[in-house]
């Protein structure tokens, strides 16, 4: 049950208790002896049943009894039903008496799922066992779930099952359990199309319906989680969509060998590559899978991309499902520029096998064309400091069009539907608006602005809500400190989609770095971020300035796969572990993580378990590890274009050790805390 | 009752106590006083348990209404205080409770045909709250072995366009109401909420959320409205679970203003109830077989505990020490003469103002509380009782209907409350229906005519052939009445007069709240003893947990 505390047991009560333990204990060695000698007499099976009187979590003997009723009913004649009744009628008394001691003992409800997978019970006598457990108590999941199974064995329509959690969240709209059925339920009849259930009118009602219990007491967490999965219902398709990529649509960029491209390049991206490639990058909304050379078409006059190779790039170890995928590019810069305008068509969603974790495929084929110009290499590469401070810095020209194809954001389809969503959202905000000083309501309000933000299509509308926002974050984090982290990071959301809704608001925060072929930077320092968001719109972001904020970790960057320069400092980041995100960071050259909390003693980051302990403390070449570095060492070790580091004012980074250790595992390192290196 | 039987006579003649009458609260102190071991003698008139609280079929009730609402004649004229001896005997005068009554059959047929299948009650509508004093008290005495409940099922507010609308009085409730916007939920689950905190406070002292003690202080109908509760929420509050009689918005027409303080514990009473014993729906339930069933309780617990019952038999005199003038004892109507220490009187029983004048000071002080008060500018309740076919609400049987003050007309004065029992609860036949209505009056006529306005309300009344034509449709929707009683009762107030007490009348309210506490109060000082059924253990075993300690049947 819940919610009730714990009561210490009494002094004879744990007398007695060891009494039981030492009979359970006898009883247990008998039972298994008997096993292992495969005795099945009815006295034995008596004993089983003792025994699990006794302690209802005794998997074992639940598995002894499903062979004993095997072997019983191996003996028996067949063309006598009520012989194999009362054996299967035996076991499910075994089971409601153990459920009498345990109402949610696994082995006793799944072995009831046994007993009727035989085909031998009254269903009716099944739900009003259920019921009477339901009294009991109204969130037993075990209970729900068995119920589930048996209208699936009964064929009891999901609209009656419907009406019966209608029954139950009248009685208790506390009953999480019941809400959870609820959204199973819905969804089935839903995706079904059942005859009044189409999406539209079925999450109208569901909302008219979740507001009363919202309103009338608003702390309560079930009709707030229930809430949440429809405002996802409401925001979210089914089919995955393409949101973003780089290169995006109609766009130029230069692409050149390694070192300084000297001419002019202010109103194009330029890429500088050492291997002759560059990356092609997809953004979905949501993680699919099936990305692959013969679900993504490329034509284009560069050479190389019959066989393009998609990865994922995803953090996870599954690698199956991912909202980014990547492939590389090849391109002949040693090639006399004959050719400077290359057109590159992508297509994708052609032939189906893009599909989402669901298993709903993308939704329409899309494609995409842009320009690629190539140009001569000249001069050796660059082996200068970059400095994040000083003067290195160009301001965006904010009228230039090259901004608007850079940022181009792919809006969503306006065809599917999206009106009555839109009209949704709106309704609950309207409602929403009335929830009085509420922290509840203030929650979700911020969230229904932000669900309306991205069904927004028309720039003109885009941004609106985003002050309003921020002010319920503040107000939040104000009325309800001790979740103020939550709201922070929700916060952070907020604002980087602020900054990123409009060509002209992002401008702000753009400049060129002058002194590295005039790259893309976006310094989004002293922002009181705790949160990285918004980066389906910053994939063409090569240098991003993140110092002075209030992250914990580096995680959403791997999604901005053209980034070579990176400032982390001044920061909360606790662990290198925190950064395993930048492992996918391919192009990465410049990292600054200086005075961060990466301590050296405990690097115990309970949140993430990047480096499971490691089975030795040598790594492939047989160098010796200390466990303390071991993070530092999968992070940095992987980071193979690594030139400049700075881990300057961080507690781990206490003297020759770890530099020495840096040296080895980052073997192109030019530059160290601010120091070059002696090659 | 010139046809009685010769009694034979009682033995043994004298007792520590003399009850007469067998309403709640004379049951409830014959029962205390036997089980704390007193010799007791329980008398009633009536050939019924259960006096102005009994539950009678149709004929019984229309008989016992009719001979109690006019004063009978002196059978012979007053005898002056007689003197046999050295007792001086004074004639007690039958007072009437009931006036107005009128009682109509639009369908004697049937009526007759089921007339003894009825169990109407006399002191509707009534019913008992599940954290009442009176289930403590029935707990404590034992007597909750001879009762059973069923709950009613449901509760309403309606008003004159006949709608009637559920109470929002529990989480569950407000979630499911239809009526009440999602603001007014809103509000009202936090007024709850903050109530509970309230109630909680006094227990354990915590840093909840409290109410000062200068909105405790005022008025009642002030801090709801403070709380920014709207009109149709604060009327339900007032009239439908604080269950106010008088329109607290009408200070001219209002003679109990409720303070915050004295709402919030109505409230606690009611919120108490709601939660008090799991297998009861809501807040209140009835007793199978009517009121009636509640004295009769007591009556068996203290029958068991050695109190002499006689039933039919009346009293006729009191007999008074001629010397000091102090009671001695009882004449029966059979003749016998009676004595006890003290006596407990039914407040129908008073002294003829003619045997006053001949007595001296200390016997008039002695009779003190049966000298007739003069009734002038005294409240009284009107009472309705019908009987009808068919149920005020489709799929609800047992319900509570409240309409607030200025709801049905606009010079409603005071709130109307309605009470429909079914079959179920064994007060009349399947498939008909028994409403009892009750208000608070200045005077016989704005009472009769409120009650006819709730009535015409919910019921249809059978018309002449001729005249059906010009019924309307939602006409035919409402139950047809089959009988209907009215009248209007006196409210008469218990009182201590030291060694001869009188019982008060049913009250105006609900519930036996104020009943049952001013029984316990007067006991405690006729007996001098200071608490009820002390010596039954039986409450350890019937504490709150224990669903066993009342019969709540379910169905």
């Amino acid at each position: 049950m819940h919610g009730r505390p714990r009561k210490a047991a009494s002094k004879p009560a744990e007398e007695a208790s060891k009494d039981d333990t030492l009979k359970l204990r006898s009883l247990q060695s008998q039972f298994m002896s008997n096993h292992h000698q495969k005795i099945y007499t009815q006295e034995a099976i008596q004993l089983s049943a003792k025994l699990l009187e006794n302690n209802p979590e005794a998997y074992t003997a639940w598995n002894y009894r499903k062979l004993a009723v095997e072997d019983n009913l191996s003996r028996i004649d067949d063309s006598d039903p009520s012989l194999v009744n009362s054996i299967l009628n035996e076991e499910l008394e075994v089971v409601a008496k153990t459920l009498r001691k345990n109402l949610k003992s696994y082995g006793a409800w799944y072995h009831r799922k046994w007993v009727l997978s035989k085909g031998h019970s009254s269903f009716e006598k099944e739900l009003q066992l259920l019921n009477n457990y339901q009294t009991l108590d109204l969130r037993n999941f075990h209970a729900w779930n068995y119920r589930s199974f048996v209208v699936e064995l009964t064929k009891t329509s999901e609209q009656d099952e419907l009406q019966y959690t209608t029954d139950m969240i009248n009685d208790s709209f506390s009953n999480y359990s019941a809400w959870h059925n609820r959204s199973l339920l819905l969804s089935s009849l839903v995706a079904k199309m059942a005859d009044g259930f189409m999406p539209k009118e079925t999450i109208r009602r569901e909302f008219d319906y979740v507001h009363n219990a919202i309103f009338t007491d608003e702390g309560d967490q079930s009709a707030w989680f229930y809430y949440l999965w429809l405002l996802d219902q409401t925001v979210k398709l089914e089919t995955p969509l393409r949101t973003s990529s780089w290169p995006s649509n109609g766009s130029i960029i230069i692409l050149s060998g390694p070192g300084c491209f000297t001419g002019s390049s202010s109103k194009f991206t330029t890429f500088c590559s050492e291997s002759g490639s560059f990356p092609l990058i997809l953004y979905f909304d949501q993680a699919v899978s099936g990305v692959n050379s013969s679900t993504v078409t490329v034509d284009s006059e560069l050479k190389g991309h019959e066989d393009l190779v998609w990865e994922p790039v995803s953090d996870n170890n599954s690698q199956v499902f991912s909202c980014v995928w990547v492939a590389r590019l090849e391109f002949d810069s040693t090639e006399p520029c004959s050719r400077t305008e290359n057109k590159v068509k992508v297509s994708l969603g052609k032939s189906p096998g893009i599909v989402s974790s669901r298993g709903c495929n993308i939704s329409t084929p899309y494609e995409f064309i842009f320009t690629v110009h190539i140009h001569d290499t000249v001069g050796v590469s660059q082996e200068g400091i970059v400095s994040w401070t000083g003067g290195g810095f160009d301001n965006w020209d904010a009228q230039s069009k090259d901004l608007n194809s850079l940022i181009s954001l792919n809006h969503l389809n306006a065809d599917t539907g999206f009106e009555w969503r839109k009209k949704t959202i709106k309704m609950e905000i309207e409602c929403f608006r009335d929830l009085p000083d509420s922290k509840f309501g203030k929650l979700i309000l911020a969230r229904l602005l932000m669900a309306e933000e991205t069904l927004i299509s028309d720039d003109a509308g885009k941004g609106i809500h985003y002050k309003e926002i921020l002010q319920l974050y503040n107000d939040l984090m104000a009325l309800d400190s001790s979740h103020d982290q939550y709201y922070k990071d929700e916060l952070s959301v907020a604002l980087l989609h602020k900054v990123t809704s409009s060509t002209e608001s992002l401008s702000r925060h753009l400049f060129r770095y002058r002194n590295m072929n005039n790259i893309v930077c976006l310094r989004l320092n002293n922002l009181t971020l705790s949160r990285m968001a918004a980066v389906e719109k910053l994939l063409f972001v090569q240098m991003l300035d993140l110092s002075h904020n209030e992250l914990h970790s580096a995680d959403g960057l791997e999604t901005m796969q053209l980034l070579c320069c990176l400032n982390l400092s001044h920061n909360r980041i606790r662990s290198f572990s925190a950064l395993g995100s930048l492992r996918l960071l391919k192009q990465l050259s410049v990292l600054d993580v200086s005075h961060n909390n990466i301590a050296g003693k405990h690097p115990v980051d309970t949140t993430r378990y990047l480096c499971s302990s490691p089975l030795s403390n040598s790594d492939e070449t047989g160098r010796e590890v200390p466990s303390k570095y071991w993070d530092a060492y999968l992070v940095l070790g992987d980071l193979m274009k690594l030139k400049q580091l700075d881990i300057r004012g961080n507690d781990l980074i206490a003297g020759e050790e770890f530099s020495s250790l840096v040296r080895q595992v980052v073997p192109k390192l030019v530059w160290l805390d601010g120091h070059k290196l002696a090659s | 009752m010139s046809d009685l039987p010769p009694y034979p006579p009682l033995d043994p003649s004298n007792y520590d106590l003399i009850v007469v009458g067998t309403g709640v609260s004379e049951s409830v102190s014959a029962a205390a006083a036997s089980s704390s071991g007193s010799s007791v003698l329980h008398l009633d008139p009536n050939p019924f348990y259960g006096s102005h609280f009994a539950a009678l079929s149709l004929p019984d009730l229309t008989s016992f209404l009719h001979s109690n609402s006019v004063s009978p004649p002196p059978s012979s004229p007053p005898i002056p205080p007689s003197n046999s001896h050295e007792l001086i005997s004074v004639d007690l005068v039958h007072r009437s409770l009931y006036s107005s009554v009128e009682i109509s059959s639009f369908d004697s047929e049937i009526l007759e045909e089921h007339s003894r299948r009825f169990n109407v009650d006399l002191c509707g509508p009534r019913v008992v709250f599940c954290a009442d004093e009176s289930i403590n008290l029935m707990l404590k005495s034992g007597a909750n072995n001879y009762v059973e409940f069923k709950s009613i099922e449901a509760s309403f507010v309606g008003d004159s366009s006949g709608e009637l609308r559920n109470v929002p009085d529990s989480r569950a409730a407000i979630f499911k109401s239809k009526s009440l916007t999602l603001l007014e939920k809103n509000l009202l689950m936090k007024f709850f909420k903050l109530v509970q905190s309230q109630l909680a406070k006094s227990d354990d002292d915590t840093t909840t959320v409290k109410i000062s003690e200068e909105d405790m202080e005022s008025p009642f109908v002030d801090f709801l409205t403070k709380m920014r509760l709207p009109p149709n929420i604060k009327s339900i509050i007032l009239y439908a679970i604080a269950m106010l009689d008088y329109d607290q918005d009408n200070m001219e027409t209002c003679r109990h203003l409720l303070k915050t303080k004295e709402g919030i514990d109505r409230l606690a009473l009611y919120i108490k109830s709601m939660g008090r014993f799991s297998n009861a729906l809501g807040a209140l339930i009835y007793p199978i077989y009517g009121q009636g069933e509640l004295p009769q309780a007591f009556c068996r617990r203290a029958a068991v505990k050695g109190c002499v019952y006689v039933l039919r038999m009346p009293i006729t005199a009191l007999l008074l020490d001629k010397e000091t003038g102090g009671y001695k004892g009882v004449r029966l109507a059979s003749g016998q003469e009676i004595f006890s220490q003290k006596l407990i009187l039914d407040p129908c029983i008073n002294v003829g103002l003619e045997s006053l004048s001949s007595l001296t000071d200390q016997q008039n002080e002695t009779l003190r509380v049966l000298v007739p008060k003069a009734m002038i500018n005294k409240e009284k309740i009107a009472r309705g009782i019908c009987v009808i076919r068919g149920s005020v609400k489709s799929d609800v049987s047992n319900a509570l209907i409240v309409y607030p003050p200025k709801s049905l007309f606009p010079e409603q004065l005071t709130a109307i409350r309605v009470l429909q029992l079914g079959s179920g609860l064994a007060v009349c036949p399947a498939d008909m229906h028994v409403l009892y209505f009750s208000t608070l009056c200045k005077n016989d006529d704005q009472g009769i005519k409120a009650l006819l306005s709730a009535m015409g309300n919910l019921i249809r009344l059978p018309v002449p052939e001729s005249d059906s034509v010009v019924e309307n449709v939602t006409c035919e929707a409402k139950p047809l009445l089959l009988w209907r009683a009215l009248y209007v009762q006196e409210l008469v107030k218990g009182e201590f007069g030291g060694v001869i007490s009188s019982m008060p009348s049913p009250d105006e309210n609900l519930n036996y709240k104020e009943t049952v506490e001013s029984a316990v109060k007067l006991y405690e000082q006729i007996m001098g003893s200071e608490e009820l059924f002390k010596e039954e253990t039986s409450l350890e075993n019937t504490t709150e947990e224990n669903e066993g300690g009342v019969e709540i049947d379910e169905n």
